[in-house]
């Protein structure tokens, strides 16, 4: 059974007459992961926050296996640090509100914390962090649950390169040591080659392109210099800049 | 421990030096016999008043300051538990919250002859007088900190379906503190305005001093029960921050208003 199946997926909005995605389908099979690419306002967040529930579709359903789906977790497009909380406080708030929070719940965010490079901030407020640290808390936040699948809304779009690709290789190893998925947003074509299995190309017209990554034998940060990895990159790119130009000028809103 | 002390210079000293210039232009207007000294006391005149007062000025103080806690406490009390009533039931918020202006609306002097009516001369009247006058601040504040949760973090908290008391410990009420500490602020202020009237009717403390002093023209009296209704709200005041600093110190975003 795949982890997400969706079919025929519409969602329109009252302010826009156009509907998003035109029946969108595609199927997210087990221990696979895949990046959503597309112009801004083509409705990656909306396909997130339809996946996580937050928003209903139009027409169209969503299957998520029954086995995954308390299993979700989503890192948005923010931070959305509770401004009162410590880093360490705003990590474990999931467990909290799960009624998860045991002996070692504390251990673990200490441990996810360290790993993101914040182990010296775990007493500091949201307001003593840069952008970029309040996303790795977010993401770490996402992760204290022991999430089966992580829908990451642009992620790493606030972060240094040094620390994005740090994170992109503790995605890889995530993905790798607890056969983590996720669904990723991203702008950027070359990290979406290197972090996810499929890549879903989706447009303003509502028209996507389901594209299978290349299957790398080995993710490090050097195969990115690699002359096989840049052609992929740039195959992938002219096929973005044919779909852009094709598109008629955006009409698509962002949900509230 | 310098640098500290520099940042207080910057911050506080213009506020001396102003207040010290006024002091003693104020002087020098009433030694110079511009205006007469039964009109305007000079400030050294109503100090005078006050140390010769003093046990009576200060019994005044310390009962009006009752009055204020009293009137205050149950404004906090009732204010609160009122706020969170009308959050999380929309239709008494609709039916009563109304009404609840009228705490805001009526003038404190029109109804005090009623308080004398119904609680009788001495303090119950001046405790209800503050707390009628310093309800509605508290509870306007909390409800909207209430309703003025960042949608944001209500969209994060749903993501963990959590129950109805958890959202309400965990997100509303600590998003509506800091609303809350500004509306006990103003309550406070207006908590003594409403006791000072109240002691105008129904007797007792600064009010009837200041009272008994404006029928004996006792103008420097007059201004030393106003100088010590002053210094009630602020000392009220520092005693809010001070309670709100040590209540939150490890949690300084509660803190900003």
């Amino acid at each position: 059974m795949p982890s997400i199946e969706v079919q025929q997926l519409e969602k329109s909005f009252a302010s826009n007459a156009q509907a998003l995605f035109a029946g969108l389908s595609f199927t997210l099979a087990s221990n696979e992961c895949l990046c959503l690419l597309g112009p801004s306002g083509c409705g990656k967040t909306t396909l997130l926050r339809l996946l996580m529930g937050l928003e209903q579709p139009s027409s169209g359903t969503i299957r998520i296996d029954p086995a995954l789906d308390a299993k979700m977790s989503y890192v948005f497009q923010e931070p959305r640090l509770v401004p009162w909380r410590t880093c360490l406080e705003n990590v474990l708030l999931p467990l909290e509100l799960t009624a998860q929070k045991n002996a070692d719940a504390r251990t673990r965010a200490v441990e996810l914390l360290q790993k993101i490079g914040l182990g010296d901030r775990l007493e500091h407020f949201p307001d003593q962090l840069s952008g970029g640290m309040q996303m790795r808390v977010a993401l770490a936040r996402a992760l204290i649950t022991q999430p089966k699948i992580v829908l990451l809304d642009e992620p790493f779009a606030a972060l240094d390169e040094r620390t994005r690709f740090h994170m992109q290789d503790l995605l890889l190893e995530l993905k790798a040591r607890l056969q983590l998925q996720y669904i990723f947003v991203t702008h950027s074509i070359s990290e979406a080659v290197y972090i996810s299995d499929r890549i879903l190309l989706l447009d303003n017209t509502g028209a996507a392109r389901d594209i299978r990554s290349l299957d790398f034998k080995e993710r490090n940060q050097s195969l990115k210099l690699t002359p096989m990895f840049n052609t992929v990159v740039s195959e992938y790119s002219n096929l973005f800049s044919e779909m852009e130009d094709k598109m008629p000028m955006s009409t698509a809103v962002r949900p509230k | 421990m310098l640098a500290a002390l520099r940042l207080w210079i910057a911050d506080k000293l213009p506020a001396w030096i102003f207040l010290a210039g006024l002091l003693s232009i104020w002087q020098l207007i009433v030694a110079q016999q511009w205006v007469a000294s039964y009109l305007l006391p000079s400030p050294l005149q109503i100090l005078d008043t006050t140390l010769d007062m003093w046990p009576d000025i200060f019994a005044a103080t310390l009962s009006t300051a009752q009055s204020i806690l009293w009137g205050l406490g149950l404004s906090l009390i009732v204010g609160i538990t009122s706020a969170l009533i009308f959050f999380s039931i929309p239709i008494a918020r609709r039916a009563i919250l109304p009404f609840c202006i009228f705490f805001q609306t009526v003038p404190i002097i029109a109804i005090a002859p009623l308080l004398v009516i119904w609680f009788g001369y001495g303090q119950p009247t001046v405790n209800a007088s503050a707390f009628i006058v310093s309800l509605f601040p508290i509870l306007a504040n909390t409800l909207t900190g209430l309703q003025e949760t960042d949608p944001q973090l209500k969209e994060l908290f749903r993501l963990y379906k959590p129950s109805r008391l958890q959202l309400v410990f965990k997100l509303q009420i600590p998003s509506a503190i800091p609303y809350m500490i500004t509306g006990i602020k103003i309550s406070a202020g207006l908590a003594v305005v409403g006791a000072i009237v109240g002691e105008f009717i129904a007797g007792g403390g600064l009010g009837s001093l200041i009272d008994a002093a404006r029928t004996q023209q006792r103008v420097d009296l007059v201004f030393s029960g106003v100088f010590m209704s002053s210094a009630l709200a602020l000392a009220l005041v520092y005693f809010i921050n001070l309670i709100t600093g040590l209540l939150f110190r490890h949690r300084p975003y509660l803190r900003k208003q």
